[in-house]
């Protein structure tokens, strides 16, 4: 059984369904892409599977436990991280504030801060600086660390690359794969830039308008050319 | 189609409503003042005051957007005006109370500038702090404000023209009910004018509505000044029937009393105002009553409606926030679509 | 310049209490965005409480302790139990709630204590010191209010910048949904911020009793002057909260000097316009409020 498991899960905002029936699963180690046109439903997917918004349908399981439903923060207490839409860095603490924010909840078993830095040298060049300071790379790098401080099964990343300049989005895009491999996490990516999703991930999964119209290896939806075309704009 | 048209306003339909209303009220309150003994005529005097002041503040609160705690202070500026000017001066009754018009709105301009900076919480505290200290100024000049006791004036003397007896109490009641037939026909008609409108734009969206063309600052000044004088007439009514203007009458309890009633009432509502100022008036009344069936002792019902007021506040922000008026307009909506089902939405 | 002096060292000691209810308000307003107008209430009802304690007791100190426990327990109740229903939502809604629960604590207080002003004692003498001959107007229950504030700004200094709890409070009235996202109870840190609240606010109520008796309207004067004093510091500053608590006190202590002691609360009133208009986030906030 996946780490992640998403089934038949639906979303309504009043009569709007943004989301109509999606199933998908994530396997630990590995990338999965949800990829899409703006409006297709993948940030309304992530915020309700880390329990920000409700669902009208559906089941969402993290190993094995049922989730949808319980509370945001004992969801994070259950092994999953989300990593939002706009990095979600608190501007008004410091750097090393915001990261030991991300594993206080672990205590003792949290990752130590040391790790953070090697990770991302930057990071440890301002970490008494206000998270305000910090460029667009800076702080997904910033957000990214805080998810890992407290040793996540499960990390939804939505829009990583949004505001960044191609190279350093790049770096993060690499970044993340090494650690999906590395941590064994299971990674469930929300992406606009589909080609340079689907050049890290191991799967991936088309939207649109709410429903899934493509669910295959990474390599399979980058080679099929209409695919492509249609929904994902190269 | 038709029922479409029916609802674009016309421009002179709100003045001959509002005129229509005005008289319809005015016979109303004049054929009940006839029955009523010494004491009710009284509490409708008292009543018609807070409508006065009232009608304002709730188009300031619940029209505008804009909160204030001040509005005693600004009743006690109209009342000792009145009580300066008729006690000292012997100035007549009706200019004595348009000067306490005149010189609230002036107060209320320099309120209101200082008003439109402000919001929410900020915009609270600064009327609250006004709402406090004003009165304290009676304190300082007790030689022109008579401190502590306050002044006094002799009572308005009804014109020899209706008889040596007509009693004094429905006299004070008919001046303090055509003040507030004026604050009537004037509210109401500006609620549904191009200038309420405008306080609506301001209040749901300051940005859009200057991306319209207004100037918020200036509408929300408006609003306020108006509400002010309503107030300063309410506070000169009140003088004449109390036939006293004194600092106690105008401590923060008052402020806080009269939102209760417009947040009862229904904001924005002047038929909201009617309903806030009926509980204001009858209220004291109904708990002393309860209080006196209950044997309870003084200390207790001499503070059940001010606990009263603050159960109201509280219940209606959480449950019922649109007041007596708004839960009668869901009333008066549903009978309607029983007797008219599919005819479309409700009415406003 | 005697009268300066002593007017400066008054200004100074009632400054403290001052700037007592603007850290409760500040907390407040940190932990959840609103303003609570009810602080002057709540605080109130504790030192009635106290005062009830003393008076079976005898012991001032268990009073002063009941109060302190009164008002944790007050605060968490407070928010828990009411103000979690409006958190969040358009500001008008908490304000006109806060207001309620205003003139619903002084009713009951009426109700249970009666509305004449009572007495309240002191924590230590209030006789002033003797130096070089003069009685200066500044006692050793001064000296104590003082301290009160050091220790009370200080602690929270402690907590808030050097612990996990104060992170985790931080982060929670920062970024309450981000907070949530990182295992963080937002709901508890917000109780804890008002009980935290409240606990202040029952200290200035202690501390300022002697002076202005205990009764449901005595300390409504207060509540504003506090609330002018968080403006005047930044409603987001601990430390603008005493500073322009302590500022204010001298402010208001020179104006009842030299004026009368009438004019004080429109002074205030005066001080407060000209910060909103002059410069709305206060001396020492760092938040960028487009208006206020």
């Amino acid at each position: 059984m996946a780490l992640l498991e998403i089934e038949r899960l639906t979303i309504d905002y009043g009569p709007v369904r943004a989301v109509d029936g999606v199933t998908l699963a994530v396997e630990e180690g590995s990338v999965t892409a949800v990829l899409g046109a703006n409006g297709a439903g993948k940030t309304s997917l992530l915020r309700t599977i880390s329990g920000l918004e409700r669902a009208s349908g559906g089941r969402v399981q993290l190993d094995g436990q049922d989730i949808l439903g319980v509370a945001v923060e004992d969801i994070a207490r259950h092994g999953l991280a989300h990593v939002p839409e706009g990095r979600g860095v608190i501007a008004e603490l410091s750097t090393e504030e915001n990261l030991r924010l991300g594993g206080l909840w672990r205590g003792a078993g949290a990752a130590p801060l040391s790790d953070m830095y090697e990770l991302f040298p930057p990071l440890r060049e301002r970490r008494t600086q206000l998270a305000a300071s910090l460029s667009g790379g800076e702080r997904q790098m910033l957000s990214i660390g805080r998810a890992l401080m407290a040793r996540p099964r499960v990390l939804l990343l939505d829009e990583p690359s949004l505001g960044l300049a191609p190279l350093v989005s790049a770096q993060i895009m690499q970044l993340i794969s090494s650690l999906a491999t590395a941590r064994k996490l299971a990674v469930l990516l929300v992406e606009q830039n589909a080609r340079s999703a689907l050049s890290i991930a191991d799967r991936g999964v088309v939207l649109n308008l709410g429903r899934v119209v493509a669910d295959d290896a990474a390599q399979a939806l980058a080679a099929d050319e209409g695919l492509r075309q249609a929904y994902l704009g190269f | 189609m038709s029922a479409l048209a029916a609802r674009i306003p016309r421009p002179h339909s709100s003045l001959v409503r509002s005129l229509g209303l005005v008289v319809l009220a005015g016979a109303v309150l004049l054929i009940a003042s006839e029955a009523l003994g010494a004491y009710d005529e009284l509490q409708l005097a008292n009543g018609a005051y807070y409508f006065a002041v009232l009608a304002g503040l709730t188009v300031l609160i619940g029209l505008s957007g804009q909160i204030s705690l001040g509005h005693g202070a600004l009743m006690a500026v109209g009342a000792y005006t009145v009580a300066l000017l008729i006690g000292d001066e012997r100035w007549a009754l009706v200019p004595a109370l348009l000067a306490a018009v005149v010189v609230t709105t002036l107060v209320g301009v320099l309120v209101g500038a200082a008003a439109t900076r402000l919001r929410g919480p900020y915009l609270a505290g600064a009327t609250l702090a006004f709402a406090v200290g004003l009165p304290a100024l009676a304190d300082k000049y007790t030689s022109l404000l008579g401190g502590e006791n306050g002044l006094v004036i002799n009572p308005p003397t009804p014109p020899s023209g209706l008889g040596a007896n007509f009693p004094l109490e429905r006299w004070e009641a008919w001046i303090a009910c055509a003040g507030a037939l004026v604050v009537l026909f004037t509210m109401n008609n500006l609620v549904h004018s191009g200038v309420g409108r405008s306080f609506r734009a301001v209040r749901d969206d300051e940005i859009a509505a200057s991306l319209c063309g207004l100037h918020v600052g200036r509408v929300q000044t408006v609003a306020f000044v108006v509400s002010a004088a309503c107030a300063g007439l309410g506070g000169g009514l009140l003088a004449v029937v109390l036939q006293l203007a004194s600092p106690g009458a105008f401590a923060l309890q008052l402020s806080l009393s009269l939102l209760t009633a417009v947040v009862l009432g229904g904001l924005g509502s002047i038929l909201g105002a009617v309903w806030g100022a009926a509980v204001l008036v009858l209220l004291p009344g109904w708990t002393n009553d309860i209080a006196h069936s209950f044997s309870l002792s003084t200390q207790v019902s001499a503070n059940l409606p001010l606990a009263i007021y603050g159960l109201v506040l509280i219940l209606a922000m959480l449950v019922w926030p649109s007041g007596i008026q708004g839960a009668v307009r869901v009333a008066v909506s549903r009978i309607r679509e029983r007797h008219a089902p599919g005819a479309g939405e409700s009415s406003p | 310049m005697t009268r300066f002096i002593d007017l400066t060292l008054n200004g100074i000691s009632t400054g403290a209490i001052y700037a007592l209810v603007a850290l409760a308000l500040v907390l407040t307003w940190r932990a959840t965005r609103i303003v609570n107008f009810a602080q002057g209430g709540m605080l109130m009802i504790t030192t009635f409480i106290a005062s009830s304690t003393i008076a079976s007791s005898g012991s001032y100190w268990l009073g002063f302790a009941v109060a302190l426990v009164c008002g944790l327990v007050l605060g968490a109740v407070v928010e828990r139990g009411l103000m979690r229903r409006v958190e969040g939502g358009p500001p008008l809604n908490a304000v006109i709630v806060a207001l309620g629960l205003l003139i619903l604590l002084q009713a009951l207080a009426g109700m249970i204590w009666g509305n004449t002003p009572r007495s309240f004692p002191p924590a230590f003498s209030i006789r002033g010191y003797d130096v070089g001959g003069t009685r200066v107007l500044f006692s050793p229950n001064n000296t104590f209010t003082v301290l009160v504030v050091v220790v009370v700004a200080a602690g929270l200094a402690v907590l808030f910048r050097g612990t996990a709890l104060g992170l985790k409070m931080r982060a929670a009235a920062f970024q309450p949904e981000v907070a949530r996202m990182l295992g963080v109870r937002v709901g508890r840190m917000f109780t804890l911020g008002w009980a935290l609240a409240a606990l202040v606010g029952s200290l200035a109520g202690l501390l300022v009793a002697p002076e202005v008796f205990v009764g449901p309207n005595q300390f409504d004067p207060i509540l504003i002057f506090g609330f002018t004093a968080a403006v005047l510091g930044g409603l987001d500053s601990p430390v603008g909260a005493v500073v322009g608590g302590v500022v204010l006190g001298l402010a208001l202590s020179y104006v009842s000097g030299y004026e009368g002691s009438s004019l004080v609360t429109l002074a205030a009133l005066v001080i407060l316009i000209a910060v909103l208009m002059i410069r709305p986030r206060g001396l020492f906030s760092s938040v960028q409020e487009r208006r206020v």
